[in-house]
C-alpha cells in the first residue's frame, strides 16, 4: 500500500543519525543451501535482523504505454499472496512487528525487511509468498491505483514535481530513464494484473539477485532464511536491454508556468559512470561545489552570502547505463534569475579552475570520515551492502575507499572539474520566475 | 536540496516518536542512559552504546517558539540559524569547518518547545564538539551583515516549507484556531509579516533571555562511557556561569473548549482535497496517569498503518477515501493535539468523508477496541522501541526531547511498561473523554477556482 504524508508531513522525517564503524565491519560472503549468494554482517548487540535485496530490471522494463508497472508491482506485493489476502496478509505483519518495503527504481527492484529475531521464520516466508505468489486481486488493486493517481494528479501543481519531471524527460527523450518510474496519469489507468505478473515472472530470478543481511544471525541461520524467501524463485530472469545514452538538451532553459511564489530550478548535466576511474575525483569535486555540508561553494554563495534560497545542492546520480550530476534550489520569484546566475558562474568557476588544494583536502577528510556515520543502523549497512554489490566494487570495498578517496590528486580533481561542468547545463524552472522564459544559451 | 540545516517540522515527528517509541523494550540489552547534574544547572544524559568508536553529541535548549515574545513570532527558529555566525573566540564557520575537517555532521532544529543543536563525530572528538558548544552558549556575536541575509534564508524556507505547501497551510490554519490561549496556535516558522521585521537586537535578544546552562540539556550517546563524558562536561560546559535570570516556562494555558470549530482553505494548487481534524488533548506532561499512553495506543488502533479502524473502514471495505489516519503528540509542555485526516476518492465530498469518520470515531467511543487490536498495537509500538535502540541518534533525540520538554529519564526508561499497562477500558475511555468534537477544529482543503485565484496566490 502507499501512504500519503498528507498533513503531517511524515515524509520530511530527516535521518542524521549514527552508529557503526565502517571499516571494522566484517563482512561474510555466504552461499544458501539451495545456491544463492549473500553478504552477511553478524551484529549481535540488538535482537534485530535487516535484509535488503536487489533484482536488476526496475522501470526500465516498463512498457511505455504503461508506465509506472513496476512502481505499482511494488505497491501491490504486501496487498496478499498465496492464500492470504491483503487485510490478513497485513496484520501477519503487524502482529510481529515485522517491516516489508518494495521500491521500483529506474535500474532495479529492491526490497527491504525487519525483524526481531524471533519473528525470523516467519517474516521471511512472507516474503517468499509475496515474491513468489502475489495475488492482484482486482480489490486491492484497484485501492492502490486509486492512491497512485490520487498522488499522480496531486503533482500536476507541485512544482518540485515539475521542474523534476520536465528534467528528465527531456534529458533523455524517449529513453526509459526519461520516464518517471511512478507512470503518469495516461499510463496508471492501462496496468492490469497480468502485466504486473508479467512483470514479476520476467524480474523476480535468482540470476543478478542480490542480497544483504545485517544483524543477530549467523551464517548457517542466514543462508535458511534466504533459502525461504528467494529460494522458490526461477533461476533466469528475461530482462530487456536498455540502451546507453547520455543526456541530451544541455544548454536549453525551460520554464514550467505554474502559480506558486517560490519556483523550483533543476539544473544537471552530464556525470560520470560508477565504474569510471574518474568517479571519486568526480565525487570529491562535486562535493566541493554542492555536494553537502554547509561549506559547499554553492551554499556559501546562494545561500550565506545572498540569502537567496534555504536550500541548494548538487550530485552525482548513476544508473547502469546512463550518468548525471543534478541539483537543485528554490528561491523566490523576483530573484530566480540572481540565483541561477550566481549557480551557473560557480559552476564555470569550478570548471575553468577546479578546487584550490585546501578545499580537496577538506573534501576528502569529510568524504572518508563520515562514511562510518552514514552506516549508522543495521538497515542503513544492509541498504548500503546492496548499493556495494551492485555497483560491482569488491567485497573488500570498505577498506579500500579511504585509499581510493586519498590517491586523488589536485591535478586530478581540475581535470574531471573541466569534464564534469564543462559540458553546459540542462535547466528546468517551476513558477513564476521574473525575467527568466523558455531557451536556448 | 537535501542540504536542510533545520528540520524544525520534522521535529513535530520527533516529538511523535519520543511518545510513540522511546527506548526500550528488551530489558537484557545494553546500557541505561546515565543522568547527571553539573553545579551551574547544565543537565548531561549519556547512552553508551559501543558498537563503533562514533558519538552523537546534542545539546537541547528548553526554549521554543512557544517562548515568543508576542510580535516577534519565528524569533526562537531564527535564533537557531543565527547560533552558526560565529563567537569571539571563533569566527563565523570555523565551527563548522572543523566538524567538516573530521568527517563529522552537524545540524539544528526548533519546536514549540525546544531548540537543539548536534553533531555526530569520531568519539576522540567528542570534548573538541563540547568545547565549541560551550563557547556559543553564551558567546555569539552578531552583525547586521550576517543577521539580514539569514533573515531572506528563512524567508525562502517558509516559502518552501508553507507558502508552497497546501497541507501545510492548511495545519497553520488549524493550529491558529485549535489553541485560543496557547502559544501553540503559532507556527513555530513565524508569521511571516513579522519575520520580515526581525532584528539582530531581537535575535540577541532572545539569546540573553534564554541560553544558559541552566536551561540546557547535554545528550551523548556512543562510544563514551558516562564517568568520562561527565568530566569532559566538567571540563567544558562546567565552565559556563549559570544564567540567574531565566524565567520559568508558565506560558498562558487552554480554556476549556466549547465549541465545534471548522475552517475551509482554499487554493488553486489543490488538486486533491483533504480533510484535518485536531483535537486538544493532553500530553504526557499534562496528562493524569496512563491517559497520554492510552492515546498513543488509540491513535496507533484508530489511524496507523493498513490495520487500522480509518484505513480498514474508508479506504478498504467503504472506498471513501484513498487514505486516512490519525497521530498523535505526547511531547509537548502543555495541552496537546491529536489528528484525525483523510483524502476522499474522488467523487466523494468532504463532509461525506467526514460523517465516515466520525462514524468510525463514534463506533470505538460505543463499542471499544478488541483485543487483537490491543495486543497488535503494543506490540507493534514496543517493537518500535528495539528497531530504535539500532541508532544511537534515535535514543539521543528521545531522550533529548522528553527531558526538554519535563519529562525525567526514568519516563522514558519506562515507557514500554506503561504501553504494556494500557488496557481495553482506558482506549475506549480516553476516546470518550478526549475525541470530543467540542474540543476540535476540522479542517478542509479545497480548490480555489475562483477567477482571482490565478492572481492572489
Amino acid at each position: 500500500m502507499i501512504r500519503f504524508a498528507t498533513s503531517i508531513a511524515l515524509a520530511l522525517l530527516a535521518l542524521w543519525a549514527g552508529v557503526s564503524n565502517a571499516s571494522a565491519m566484517t563482512i561474510e560472503q555466504i552461499v544458501s543451501p539451495s545456491g544463492i549468494h549473500a553478504w552477511l554482517v553478524r551484529e549481535h548487540s540488538v535482537p534485530l535482523i535487516a535484509l535488503n535485496y536487489a533484482f536488476h530490471g526496475g522501470s526500465t522494463q516498463d512498457d511505455p504505454l504503461r508506465a509506472g508497472t513496476a512502481h505499482f508491482t511494488a505497491d501491490m506485493l504486501d496487498e496478499g499472496a498465496g492464500d492470504i489476502d491483503s487485510k490478513t496478509y497485513h496484520a501477519k505483519l503487524e502482529e510481529r512487528a515485522i517491516e516489508m518495503t518494495f521500491n521500483a527504481s529506474r535500474d532495479y527492484f529492491r526490497g527491504s525487511l525487519r525483524m526481531l529475531t524471533e519473528n525470523r521464520d516467519e517474516a521471511f516466508d512472507l516474503l517468499g509468498l509475496a515474491l513468489t505468489k502475489p495475488r492482484f486481486d482486482v480489490d486491492a488493486l484497484e485501492r492502490v491505483r486509486g492512491q497512485e493517481l490520487a498522488e499522480l494528479r496531486r503533482e500536476t501543481t507541485n512544482p518540485n514535481e515539475l521542474s523534476s519531471r520536465s528534467w528528465w524527460s527531456t534529458a533523455f527523450p524517449g529513453h526509459p530513464y526519461g520516464r518517471d518510474s511512478n507512470g503518469t496519469l495516461e499510463t496508471m489507468p492501462r496496468i492490469t494484473a497480468d502485466d504486473m505478473r508479467s512483470y514479476v515472472h520476467r524480474v523476480f530470478a535468482r540470476k543478478e539477485l542480490t542480497i544483504s543481511i545485517v544483524g543477530d544471525v549467523d551464517a548457517e541461520t542466514a543462508g535458511k532464511l534466504i533459502d525461504r524467501a528467494f529460494g522458490g524463485l526461477p533461476a533466469d530472469n528475461d530482462l530487456k536491454p536498455v540502451p546507453s545514452i547520455k543526456p541530451s538538451n544541455l544548454g536549453r532553459r525551460i520554464v514550467i508556468d505554474v502559480n506558486v511564489p517560490q519556483a523550483v530550478v533543476t539544473f544537471g548535466g552530464e556525470g560520470v559512470a560508477r565504474n569510471d576511474p574518474d568517479f571519486m575525483a568526480a565525487y570529491i569535486v562535486n562535493h566541493i561545489l554542492g555536494g553537502g555540508g554547509f561549506s559547499s561553494r554553492l551554499y556559501r554563495e546562494v545561500r550565506e552570502k545572498r540569502g537567496l534560497a534555504y536550500g541548494v545542492s548538487d550530485q552525482l546520480v548513476w544508473f547502469r547505463r546512463a550518468a548525471v550530476v543534478i541539483g537543485g534550489t528554490a528561491t523566490r520569484a523576483d530573484r530566480t534569475a540572481d540565483a541561477l546566475k550566481v549557480i551557473e558562474s560557480e559552476i564555470k568557476r569550478m570548471a575553468e579552475s577546479g578546487p584550490t588544494p585546501a578545499e580537496l583536502d577538506e573534501a576528502k577528510a569529510f568524504i572518508k570520515g563520515s562514511y562510518a556515520l552514514s552506516l549508522d543502523s543495521s538497515s542503513k549497512i544492509a541498504a548500503q551492502l546492496t548499493q556495494i554489490q551492485i555497483d560491482d566494487l569488491g567485497v573488500d570495498y570498505v577498506q579500500r575507499r579511504s585509499a581510493l578517496i586519498d590517491a586523488v590528486s589536485i591535478e586530478d580533481a581540475k581535470r574531471v572539474a573541466k569534464r564534469l561542468y564543462g559540458g553546459g547545463l540542462l535547466v528546468t524552472v517551476a513558477g513564476r520566475p521574473a525575467g527568466l522564459s523558455s531557451g536556448t544559451e | 536540496m537535501n542540504l536542510n540545516r533545520d528540520v524544525f517540522i520534522a521535529a513535530a515527528i520527533i516529538t511523535l516518536a519520543v511518545g510513540a517509541t522511546p527506548v526500550f523494550a528488551v530489558d537484557d540489552t545494553s546500557a541505561k542512559a546515565s543522568h547527571f547534574t553539573l553545579p551551574n544547572g547544565l543537565e548531561l544524559v549519556v547512552i553508551p552504546d559501543h558498537r563503533a568508536p562514533v558519538v552523537t553529541h546534542m545539546i537541547w535548549y528548553k526554549v521554543g517558539a512557544a517562548d515568543e515574545t508576542a510580535g516577534k513570532s519565528g524569533i526562537a527558529h531564527f535564533l537557531e540559524h543565527l547560533m552558526f555566525k560565529g563567537t569571539a573566540k571563533h569566527p563565523a564557520g570555523e565551527f563548522s569547518q572543523v566538524v567538516s575537517r573530521i568527517g563529522g555532521q552537524e545540524n539544528a532544529f526548533t519546536s514549540s518547545d525546544y531548540t537543539a543543536f548536534f553533531q555526530r563525530v569520531p568519539s576522540e572528538q567528542l570534548k573538541t564538539v563540547m568545547d565549541f558548544e560551550a563557547d556559543r552558549m553564551t558567546g555569539l556575536q552578531l552583525s547586521d551583515e550576517v543577521v539580514l541575509p539569514e533573515r531572506d534564508v528563512i524567508l525562502e524556507e517558509q516559502n518552501q516549507r508553507v507558502r508552497n505547501n497546501p497541507p501545510a497551510r492548511l495545519g497553520e490554519q488549524i493550529d491558529a484556531a485549535l489553541f485560543l490561549n496557547s502559544p501553540y496556535g503559532k507556527p513555530v516558522i513565524g508569521w511571516r509579516h513579522e519575520m520580515e521585521g526581525l532584528t539582530r537586537d531581537d535575535a540577541i535578544g532572545f539569546y540573553r533571555r534564554f541560553y544558559g546552562p541552566n536551561d540546557a540539556i547535554v545528550v551523548v550517546a556512543g562510544d563514551v562511557e558516562p564517568q568520562a563524558a561527565l568530566k569532559l562536561a566538567e571540563e567544558t560546559y562546567g565552565k559556563v556561569e549559570r544564567h540567574n535570570a531565566i524565567a520559568p516556562r508558565n506560558r498562558p494555558q487552554e480554556p476549556p473548549p466549547v465549541a465545534v470549530r471548522s475552517l475551509t482553505l482554499a487554493d488553486p494548487r489543490v488538486e486533491e482535497p483533504q480533510m484535518q481534524r485536531d483535537y486538544l488533548v493532553p500530553s504526557f506532561m499534562t496528562a493524569q496517569k496512563g491517559e497520554s499512553e492510552a492515546l498513543e495506543v488509540l491513535a496507533h488502533i484508530l489511524g496507523s498503518g493498513s490495520n487500522s479502524r480509518l484505513y480498514t473502514a474508508l479506504v478498504v471495505d467503504q472506498k471513501v477515501a484513498v487514505s486516512a489516519g490519525s497521530w498523535y503528540d505526547s511531547t509537548a509542555i502543555d495541552m496537546s493535539k491529536f489528528d484525525v485526516f483523510g483524502v476522499p476518492r474522488q467523487g466523494v465530498s468532504l463532509q461525506q468523508l467526514e460523517a465516515a469518520i466520525d462514524a468510525v470515531i463514534a463506533q470505538v467511543i460505543d463499542k471499544g477496541v478488541t483485543p487483537e487490536e490491543l495486543t497488535r498495537s503494543k506490540t507493534k509500538l514496543i517493537a518500535d522501541a528495539v528497531y530504535a535502540h539500532d541508532n544511537q541518534a534515535s535514543m539521543a533525540r528521545w531522550y533529548g526531547a522528553a527531558l526538554a520538554t519535563g519529562a525525567t529519564v526514568s519516563d522514558v526508561d519506562h515507557w514500554p511498561d506503561r504501553i504494556r499497562a494500557v488496557t481495553a477500558e482506558q482506549v475506549q475511555q480516553a476516546a470518550r473523554q478526549w475525541l470530543d468534537k467540542r474540543r476540535s477544529v476540522t479542517g478542509y482543503l479545497i480548490k480555489d477556482t475562483s477567477p482571482q485565484a490565478e492572481k492572489r496566490s
